[in-house]
């Protein structure tokens, strides 16, 4: 399969490899697909008091293009406030990665690690009202 | 060794020797002069080129016969090894179609089996596919159930294509025989690996391939036994080429690099398979470093080349991606194109994600040991790389049980 030279770039220097404290209030976490079908994304989000995020880090299990999906995405996301993150959308990622037909679900995956992280945040600062996000055990 | 061919500059490390090897140097020589001088129709019986050209085939059929211990007249040429699962398998069944309508497999089998099997459905037969123990290979008593009075052939490889699992013809054909079924194996990933004796084992008809063996592409053969005397059905007609079995003019320079790879496969076995022992035990020690490694399939009952592992919580696609500079399969050639996991592993009841991390390597006659310690060092490094990335694997260090997790399904 060939891939896109951004792609190739994302999973040769991936961007913002990592972890934050998962315990931290200011830190949401997004963790989603399944081993079985061949992929998982975890993705953090750090945000200030503003309601802006300042970092953002993943880690990926899964083919060239959800690693590279996931990295482009922890670049997208720093400055941006939670509403702005939540309007990403996986054409966004798609495009800009190149991404053939058979690995559009990366780019959807990734959309769905925001969204999931997105949530987990508001569910800390709110923990009555908010549901958890998926796949974290 | 002076045959030993020269790996071009910045070429990847060719470690897929089951997908298919290099013609061998002295096979091709053999080859050319079939292609411009001597290039008769060996069915022309009037003159010098037909009969320079039949004496060709006819010693490359010697030849062929000569490494699985076989008669030549039980030699039946083909394109290959596809082909010749086809002719064997419809051929025998559509045959006997009057006897019986069923058949029996594995489901472990090459898609050239499998869906020559699944076509014979569409015409009416049954077919039981059974699935392997979990080292790969066949239950001998699962056999011996699936067998009913209307069972005519059974069709079982005698060498996996991707876990290089050595099946036990003797006792297989021994249970075939005894029950009345036709026993049909596809050997193309054996020749030159396993010693076959076809005089003793009771098979009754077998596929072969030359590309897998050091010979070119587009050749290959069936062997059709005549005692007891096995009568199949042609697939292609035309002048009765092959006694009726395969029509279609010889392909004399492929033959004759067929017979010239299988000759070399026939002198050389013991000396290639202890080389590849060895530079494939080196590959194993080497990457068994690296922790939550699996072997898939049997590593006693296999073809010495061979090597499938899986690297947990890495994903195969994405480690084939880390290792251009390598040549390996992920899965069977055949399927790495989908996005599914291999359905042999799947077969041997390993989990998804393990499926989903394997990397099959086959070593062959013109491997080095600097390229299998360049592979190493390439390997381990990227492994390391990719489990840095991955979460699976930090949560292994957490000493999280991942199949207690509860995944979001997409």
């Amino acid at each position: 399969m060939a891939y896109s030279e951004k792609v190739l770039d994302h999973y040769e220097n991936p961007r913002n490899v990592g972890s934050f404290d998962k315990n931290d209030p200011r830190v949401g976490t997004g963790m989603v697909g399944a081993p079985a079908c061949g992929d998982v994304m975890k993705l953090h989000i750090k945000v200030g008091e503003d309601g802006v995020i300042e970092e953002a880090r993943f880690k990926t299990y899964g083919c060239g293009s959800a690693i590279a999906s996931s990295s482009l995405v922890t670049e997208w996301l720093r400055g941006k406030t939670l509403d702005e993150a939540r309007q990403i959308k996986n054409t966004d990622i798609a495009d800009e990665l190149a991404l053939p037909p058979v690995k559009i679900h990366c780019s959807v995956l990734a959309e769905d690690a925001i969204k999931a992280a997105i949530n987990d945040y508001l569910a800390k600062r709110a923990p009555s009202t908010q549901a958890c996000a998926t796949g974290e055990p | 060794m002076p045959h030993r061919q020269v790996r071009a500059v910045n070429r990847p490390i060719y470690l897929d020797y089951s997908a298919t090897t290099p013609v061998d140097p002295r096979v091709a020589k053999k080859m050319i002069p079939f292609l411009s001088e001597r290039f008769g129709n060996p069915a022309s019986r009037s003159h010098r080129y037909g009969w320079e050209a039949e004496e060709a085939v006819e010693s490359a059929r010697l030849q062929v016969a000569r490494l699985v211990g076989a008669d030549p007249k039980e030699i039946v040429w083909t394109s290959g090894a596809t082909e010749s699962n086809n002719l064997a398998i419809a051929g025998a069944a559509r045959f006997h179609r009057e006897k019986g309508r069923h058949l029996i497999t594995m489901t472990t089998e090459h898609k050239a089996v499998l869906d020559t099997m699944r076509h014979l459905e569409r015409e009416g037969f049954n077919v039981s596919y059974l699935p392997p123990q979990a080292n790969g290979l066949l239950d001998l008593e699962r056999l011996a159930d699936a067998i009913r009075p209307d069972t005519v052939l059974a069709s079982v490889m005698h060498v996996n294509n991707e876990i290089g699992v050595i099946q036990d013809l003797a006792a297989i054909g021994d249970l075939c025989r005894s029950r009345g079924v036709l026993l049909h194996v596809d050997a193309a990933q054996a020749t030159g690996k396993v010693a076959i004796d076809l005089e003793s084992l009771p098979v009754d008809l077998m596929s072969f391939s030359a590309h897998k063996t050091y010979g070119p592409k587009g050749i290959g053969a069936l062997y059709v036994r005549r005692k007891p005397r096995v009568r199949i059905e042609a697939l292609t007609h035309g002048g009765g080429h092959e006694r009726g079995m395969r029509s279609g003019t010889l392909a004399t320079h492929q033959i004759v690099g067929m017979g010239e790879a299988f000759r070399l496969a026939h002198d050389e076995m013991a000396v290639d398979n202890e080389r590849a022992r060895a530079l494939r035990d080196k590959l194993l020690a080497g990457l068994s470093i690296l922790e939550e490694t699996y072997v898939n399939g049997d590593l006693e009952a296999r073809v010495p080349h061979n090597l499938n592992l899986s690297f947990n919580f890495v994903e195969g696609e994405s480690l084939m991606m880390a290792m251009k500079d390598i040549a390996v399969s992920s899965g069977s050639a055949c399927t790495s194109a989908s996005l599914e996991p291999s359905y042999v592993l799947r077969a041997l009841g390993r989990p998804d994600e393990l499926a989903h991390s394997s990397i099959r390597f086959s070593v062959g006659r013109f491997t080095t040991e600097a390229e299998i310690d360049a592979a190493v060092a390439l390997i381990t490094r990227n492994v390391q790389k990719l489990r840095e990335l991955s979460p699976l694997w930090e949560m292994h260090l957490e000493g999280i049980d991942l199949s207690t997790v509860q995944w979001a399904a997409h």
